[in-house]
């Protein structure tokens, strides 16, 4: 059996839909954390096998995904700076105690 | 015909689920950041199997060297890791799942019901180049923009995470 796209497209889906699972059931933020990057590979992975098996193979879907990956990064940085300081202020980071703002 | 690179992309493929379950339901957040080590090389992995050798190559200094390691530093400064029960607790498994149920049988039903085109069968060449090509041609404008994104990214999280000065 020779990998196909279905198979590269069911291992982002699987890989997303972990993700979600974790973003969504997570109380730690870093978890949190984590499981946007699980989607964020997900959808990259959907996007170098739509390149790799398009009729006309252009390289705009590793562009894209290279897009992706500087975004992720980028993200993460600003993420944890963000943890770090509601860490210091609150000394928990878990996502439903950070609601000084509601009150 | 038994090829021997097919097998190695299933043993990929499946290292990557196993890891991705890792994450999402290890209790302990260390584990969880070294489940994630385990999906991202998996993910570089793939990469190669579609012929995405520069990709490959970023997602392993990127993701493996630079993300994992801000993230498993987040969780040593900010974690009792001794407390292991109560270090990455789950909320709401019951709507998660459904969530995960959910997502997997619509994304699966699309992409094996779903009649794609015909691959050109062509294993591309080394992209390298024709990547560096097109970011610093056609794609100049989102190389600048994404390069503005990063400097902007820099300031602000130092400005975030820099600690008050006590008065």
């Amino acid at each position: 059996m020779t990998p196909a796209l279905p198979h590269f497209l069911l291992l982002g889906a699987v890989l997303f839909g972990f993700g979600c699972f974790t973003a969504v059931t997570r109380s730690n933020a870093v978890g949190v954390l984590m499981g946007i990057e699980l989607m964020l590979n997900g959808a990259n992975v959907n996007f170098v096998a739509f390149h790799r098996y398009a009729a006309t193979p252009l390289l705009e879907g590793q562009i894209f995904t290279l897009l992706v990956i500087v975004i992720a990064a980028a993200e993460a940085a600003v993420a944890l700076g963000i943890v770090l300081a509601v860490y210091a202020n609150q000394r928990s980071i878990d996502v439903s105690e950070a609601d000084t703002l509601r009150d | 015909m038994f090829n021997p690179g097919d097998a190695v992309f299933y043993v990929v493929a499946t290292a990557v689920i196993v890891c991705a379950a890792g994450v999402a339901f290890s209790k302990n957040i260390l584990h969880a950041a070294l489940y994630l080590l385990g999906a991202l090389l998996g993910v570089g992995g793939v990469f190669v199997f579609l012929s995405a050798d520069f990709l490959a190559v970023t997602q392993l200094m990127i993701y493996v060297g630079g993300v994992l390691v801000l993230i498993l530093f987040a969780v040593m400064l900010t974690q009792r890791i001794g407390d292991r029960e109560s270090s990455n607790p789950s909320k709401g498994v019951f709507g998660g799942s459904l969530v995960l149920l959910g997502l997997l049988g619509v994304f699966s039903w699309l992409a094996t019901t779903i009649r794609w085109p015909a691959p050109s069968g062509k294993v591309l060449d080394t992209t390298t180049e024709r990547i560096g090509d097109l970011l610093l041609g056609h794609w100049l404008i989102v190389f600048e923009v994404i390069s503005l994104l990063l400097l902007a990214t820099l300031v602000g999280a130092v400005v975030v995470a820099r600690r008050e000065p006590t008065p």
